[in-house]
């Protein structure tokens, strides 16, 4: 073995964001040791101590650009790492902070803030993508912890990640759950939703909620016709899709097309 | 001395971004400053207009280390709202799920956070190569405590089957077999975790700290109880408007959560400790009691001592509320919206956290108010940090930074949650 090659750098970054993604990696309770095995921890501050210096081979990005400073700080992230790969709805299409785009960003931080004045804050959240090119994205508010190991390897092994693009509604059907918009009239957003949960929520006699964001060419319009048939209005359409990828393009246009 | 400064640019080991200045002026700490740059993410302003059923997974967000302190006391703000109550399997199976996020979040701290402080580690990864079996009990452990959390809310982050009035399906016994193995096991590893932290040595420093926790008349709080004091506060989770206030501090622009007419508390392991001693099962009292801990602790280098007790209460419980579970005959309470105000504090692994939501007629959110445990003991760190740094003076700068960041460490910061008490200094001179 080349026991003197040196292991990749693994840096593990936070923007605007609740931790959850980067609690994935340490979630990983069996694989932990043998991650810290084969990749040089280089930077993780959540996990351990430790400084910025030099370049990493993968960069894991957590959460989305909200501030001037952590607009700024991306740059410098993108140019140290060699792989930049976002992880969860944050950091690929902004999080619930983006319901901040569709309002006035002063009379938000008028409603929290007792001195507005004193918060620096950006009108909008915006994926990290919208501000550097990312190698590759990973989806889910938050991430499956499956997934995140399939990223890792496949990096580790010099390969694409194998991480399907198809909807809930087919991991629906792996997994035999019946249908529950079909079969009780819940509402779901299984057919627009891209896949990688394992369809949890049916499982659990509930609609998916769309926390791993559009699929690829989504068709919208139509889920939303079917959803007002089984009785939601247009405020109630407009928030199904404005929630955890509200700034998801797909999402955001169908949202705009309801609640007036 | 003439003067030292002491800054963390980028504190680790703790959720969320944050730093700490501390300045040293002739051989005394003169202030203490735990500044918090998470970015503001609003949740206050765009939860209005949402609907009430929408609050639990919507505030999760808020952390993702523990969402399941956001989803109860979301839920009991909201069934407070909506004058309804959760009681039976119902009630405990939410205990159980609370117990989950305990033993998860309190093992994830004391193993891999808080544990490398005392014996002069980085962080846990590097610990392992001399610690190898702590660290493995410790993973081991926290994955019992996910593993109750996965069963129960679908998944480990972000829990999907957390509704208001109860839950979308509820898990059968026979579901529970494998996990009520898993536990007693975890039950085994949590014991000898408490006896691991109690051999770390502990710097001798005492303060008389007013103690704010739930306290409940049948069991160690989880979701219910009235919010009490060791200097005689006695109140219902409404009141607490009238009894905490967030103030301005003079000098800077904080916002802090204070007791009114007394200053500051301490909410978390400690102060839940103190209060509800005497109902833990007797299993934790006796392990706490052979960690060498009275009833009373006012040392707050021993929380991580405190934590690994409650991180056993937390299995122990779990395996009752397992033992007497017989499934519900429905997963939920129904319910109607209404107009009205709701609130509710939960005991987060960190400490009370408060919600209380105003809604209009057809259960939207009107106003919403979030007050989180980091928040609420910011100052409680300052003033540790001013008063027991004190002792350490003599200690180069490096060794003097890990102490003072151990001392914040003590404290479990959740930053993510804290950040709408963002500090920010700015010198206009």
């Amino acid at each position: 073995m080349a026991a003197d090659k040196p292991k990749p750098r693994l840096g593990v970054w936070k923007f605007a964001s609740c931790d959850g993604c980067q609690l994935t990696l340490l979630d990983c309770e069996d694989e932990l040791l043998d991650i810290a095995g084969a990749l040089d921890i280089a930077y993780f501050p959540e996990a351990t101590r430790g400084k910025i210096s030099g370049r990493y081979d993968l960069s894991l990005v957590e959460g989305s650009i909200t501030t001037p400073h952590d607009a700024e700080r991306i740059r410098d992230v993108r140019r140290r790492s060699r792989k930049l790969i976002t992880i969860g709805a944050c950091a690929t299409a902004g999080g619930i902070q983006s319901l901040r785009n569709f309002a006035d960003i002063k009379e938000y931080a008028a409603i929290v803030y007792a001195r507005p004045d004193y918060i620096q804050t950006l009108a909008t959240s915006t994926a990290i993508a919208d501000h550097v090119p990312v190698d590759f994205e990973l989806r889910g508010c938050p991430i499956s912890k499956h997934q995140l190991l399939e990223v890792i390897s496949a990096l580790l092994a010099g390969r694409k990640p194998v991480t399907p693009a198809h909807s809930v509604c087919i991991e629906c059907k792996l997994r035999g759950n019946p249908c529950v918009m079909v079969a009780h009239g819940t509402p779901c957003l299984g057919p627009v939703t891209h896949a990688g949960c394992g369809a949890i929520c049916p499982s659990y006699d509930r609609g998916c909620y769309g926390c791993y964001g559009p699929m690829e060419s989504p068709n919208a319009r139509s889920l939303s016709s079917w959803l007002a048939d089984l009785g939601m209005d247009g405020r109630a359409l407009q928030r199904v899709y404005r929630t955890f990828n509200a700034n998801a393009p797909s999402f955001r246009t169908e949202s705009e097309r309801h609640g007036k | 001395m003439a003067s030292r400064t002491i800054k963390v640019d980028y504190l680790s080991r703790v959720e969320g971004e944050a730093a700490l200045k501390v300045v040293v002026r002739n051989g005394e700490v003169k202030s203490a400053a735990l500044s918090i740059f998470e970015p503001p993410r609003f949740f206050e302003a765009l939860l209005r207009g949402r609907a009430f059923s929408e609050a639990p997974d919507i505030t999760a967000r808020i952390c993702g280390i523990c969402p399941v302190a956001y989803q109860m006391s979301a839920v009991h703000a909201m069934e407070h709202a909506l004058g309804i109550s959760v009681g039976g399997q119902l009630r405990d199976l939410r205990r159980l799920l609370y117990c989950g996020e305990w033993i998860e979040s309190h093992t994830l701290h004391v193993h891999m956070l808080h544990a490398p402080d005392f014996l002069g580690y980085d962080g846990a990864i590097d610990m392992a190569r001399d610690h190898g079996e702590a660290v493995t009990r410790g993973l081991a452990l926290k994955k019992v405590g996910n593993e109750i959390i996965a069963l129960l809310g679908g998944r480990e982050i972000h829990p999907i089957n957390v509704r208001v009035g109860g839950f979308y399906r509820v898990p059968t016994r026979k579901d529970f077999a494998r996990l009520a193995e898993s536990l007693k096991r975890a039950r085994e590893a949590a014991l000898e975790s408490v006896q691991w932290v109690a051999s770390f040595d502990f710097p001798e420093r005492v303060r008389d700290y007013t103690f704010v926790a739930l306290r409940h008349p049948d069991e160690y709080p989880f979701n219910e109880g009235r919010i009490v004091s060791n200097r005689g506060l006695d109140i219902a989770a409404p009141e607490y408007d009238d009894h905490f206030e967030e103030t301005h501090v003079a000098h800077t622009t904080a916002l802090q959560s204070r007791l009114r007419g007394s200053g500051s508390y301490l909410v978390g392991p400690l102060a839940r400790y103190n209060l509800n001693f005497d109902k833990l099962s007797p299993l934790a009292q006796q392990s706490a009691r052979e960690a060498g801990l009275d009833a009373i602790c006012t040392n707050p280098y021993r929380s991580i001592v405190v934590r690994a007790v409650e991180a056993l209460y937390a299995c122990d419980e779990a395996l009752r509320i397992i033992d007497a579970y017989e499934e519900p005959d429905r997963p939920a309470v129904p319910l109607e919206p209404r107009a009205g105000v709701g609130f509710a504090a939960t005991e987060a692994p960190r400490g009370l956290l408060y919600h209380r939501y105003r809604l209009e007629q057809d259960g939207s959110i009107a106003e919403a108010r979030i007050i989180p445990p980091t928040s609420q003991n910011q100052q409680c760190i300052e003033e540790d940090l001013v008063s027991h740094i004190g002792g350490f003076l003599d200690l180069p700068d490096e060794a003097l930074q890990h102490r003072c960041e151990q001392t914040v460490r003590n404290y479990d910061p959740c930053i993510s949650c804290a950040t709408h008490f963002l500090r920010l200094e700015i010198d206009r001179a």
